[in-house]
């Protein structure tokens, strides 16, 4: 009796190990094949990025079957932490490494190591039915600290204005606050603003996209590649007195459009091996040509 | 306990004194093993106090108790770094609301429904439905709330956006729903069936059996079910982050984008240096989700207990 009543226990939890071990076992021993490369990295960081990552980490995994690639996009400020943290291989961001942050990822013995891959237009959308069609840095500015709260106020119908933002770890809530909210490089520059308490911070950039195309009052700052037809770019003034200019990829290469910025790759260290290869795959002709498919904007 | 009488049992039937003395070892080694589980499980529970201690309290050294838990700004990556959970706690309180306001009646009348109406075959099919309902995950009541709620509710409260405390509410109170009219059940159902009798013979109706006898007899399990409810409702995250709208105003009123604690702990943690500023700070408000959910929970366990002993024969 003991023993059936044994068998009867153990049976169960037993097959489910050995299911479980089968399972594991068959991952790694797809390794193999391709050029010889092999090995498995994880990539984290900016939401912004990300697509393009994805699609990165996948054509250079179809080339390099033995080549294991794992992207996430909690946000650039989430991606730097885990450089620090050392729970990243590459770390993804759309913002630059502040000075405090390498500051600390020293003092964790983690040296970062910074590789330009793409450029971005920051681009501010908003629904198709709102009629203002372009905005100054300054307007941009007073409507996300809620100083500008009605679309009257800058050339739209009487409809109050539904600020949409980042939440804080992400890349682009950092660069849009200092480039915008505060205005560097412009006269009016001040440090000591923030996002009005009226903003909503959204956890994910494709949401906040989301949202536009519901809300015919809605204002949200995607980065270009998440820019789709259910919403509306606005073109940017730099000042009162300089034209409009809607983000494209022509407009950031020339310069032109005010609000662009680096897209980045922090490794710990110049990178070496199966990183490497990806990271001078992302910089070859072919990755940058993924890049313009994506919707950012290659390196010259 | 029953392991004690298969002992006994065995042990009368077979006069092998090997195989009393193999059940003795195996049993205390049974015992052993249950007792190690035990003691795991609250050393579990100590380690977490510890640590939310350990992580969350050196902030204060930096902001003052008075002014983390009063301020109303909110800036972790700014120079210098402002720490005030007013919104944030604001926030839990009016989505917690909402949903209790709204589950409680409804899972309240379901359980009364099925214990004191529904044939026994609707209610053995409709309760396990019920609680499936407790099994969908939150990452999708979220993207229902974001999909299907937040427009509906922007266009019946005429608001600027559907994201808000009243669509997190509302989709909290589906996930404690499960909860409440479960718990509710059971308790109403151990209500005896003698006091439904004297009701019926004194020329009650079954309303009035229901409202005047089943309820009241019930009302401390029915309670524990609220508080189990709440519960759930103050410590979900996924679903608050997608729908609640995630402003950092002090919400005047539940139709206003807002972030509660869980939220604000989910979209902070990511970028939190470990053992930096933002992270004790994170881990504050941690510690006092904890606070808060263990009250609640203690409270539920009380009653509970209460309504097992009132019926205990």
């Amino acid at each position: 009796m003991f023993t059936s009543l044994a068998k009867k226990w153990f049976v169960l939890p037993v097959s489910v190990l050995v299911v479980a071990v089968i399972a594991m076992a068959g991952c790694p021993g797809t390794t193999g094949g391709g050029e010889g490369l092999s090995g498995s990295f994880n990539i984290i960081g900016s939401n912004t990025v990300t697509p393009l990552s994805s699609v990165w980490a996948e054509e250079f995994m179809k080339v390099h079957s033995g080549v294991s690639i794992a992207v996430s996009g909690p946000g650039s400020g989430a991606g730097i932490a885990a450089l620090i943290n050392g729970t990243t291989d590459i770390c993804q961001a759309s913002r630059l490494i502040k000075q405090k942050e390498i500051e600390e990822a020293q003092a964790n013995g983690v040296e970062p190591y910074e590789i330009q891959v793409a450029t971005d237009a920051l681009s501010v959308v908003v629904h198709p039915s709102n009629p203002v069609s372009e905005l100054t840095i300054v307007q941009l500015s007073a409507i996300y600290i809620n100083q500008i709260t009605n679309w009257k106020e800058v050339g739209g119908g009487d409809e109050p204005i539904v600020v949409i933002s980042r939440d804080t770890n992400s890349g682009t809530h950092v660069f849009f606050k200092e480039n915008v909210v505060q205005m560097k490089g412009l006269p009016a520059e001040d440090k000591s603003l923030e996002y009005g308490s009226k903003v909503l911070f959204l956890p994910s950039t494709k949401g906040g996209v989301d949202e536009v195309a519901k809300n015919p009052n809605a204002i949200f700052y995607p980065g270009l590649g998440y820019v789709t037809g259910a919403v509306k770019p606005l073109a940017i003034k730099r000042t009162a007195d300089t034209p409009g200019v809607l983000p494209s990829v022509e407009t950031a290469l020339d310069g032109s459009y005010p609000i662009a910025r680096p897209l980045l790759f922090y490794t710990n260290g110049e990178p070496t091996g199966v990183i490497k290869a990806f990271i001078d795959y992302c910089l070859s002709t072919e990755g940058q040509a993924k890049v313009t498919e994506v919707g950012y904007v290659p390196l010259p | 306990m029953l392991g004690q009488q298969v002992t006994v049992a065995i042990a009368e039937a077979s006069p092998d004194k090997g195989l009393r003395r193999r059940w003795r070892i195996g049993e205390k080694f049974i015992e052993g093993w249950i007792f190690l589980s035990g003691l795991l499980a609250i050393v579990v529970l100590l380690g977490i106090i510890a640590l939310l201690l350990k992580e969350g309290l050196p902030v204060f050294l930096y902001t003052p108790p008075w002014d983390f838990f009063l301020g109303t700004r909110w800036y972790p990556v700014s120079e210098p770094p402002t720490f005030g959970i007013m919104p944030f706690f604001v926030s839990t309180l009016w989505v917690t609301l909402v949903a209790t306001a709204i589950s409680v009646p409804v899972g309240v009348a379901c359980a009364a429904y099925l214990a004191e109406v529904a044939p026994d075959k609707v209610r053995e099919t409709v309760k396990p439905i019920i609680e499936l309902l407790a099994g969908i995950p939150s990452v999708v009541m979220g993207f229902i709330g974001l999909m299907l709620l937040s427009p509906l509710v922007q266009s019946a409260f005429n608001l600027n956006t559907g994201l808000c405390g009243l669509s997190a509410g509302i989709m909290l109170s589906l996930m404690s729903l499960p909860i409440i009219v479960s718990v509710s059940e059971d308790a109403l159902r151990a209500v005896p069936d003698e006091f439904r009798q004297a009701s019926y013979a004194l020329g009650a109706t079954r309303w009035e059996t229901i409202r005047h006898v089943c309820i009241p007899g019930a009302l401390s399990g029915i309670t524990a079910a609220v508080m189990l409810g709440v519960g759930r409702a103050i410590g979900e995250t996924m679903t608050v982050l997608m729908v609640a709208g995630g402003a950092l105003a002090v919400p005047v009123s539940p139709t206003e984008p807002m972030m509660p604690m869980t939220a604000a702990i989910a979209s902070g943690i990511g970028n939190a240096v470990r053992g930096g500023l933002q992270y004790q700070a994170l881990f504050a408000i941690g510690l006092i989700l904890f606070i808060l959910t263990l009250t609640v929970n203690v409270i539920a366990d009380r009653v509970l207990e209460r309504q097992r002993r009132k019926f205990a024969r």
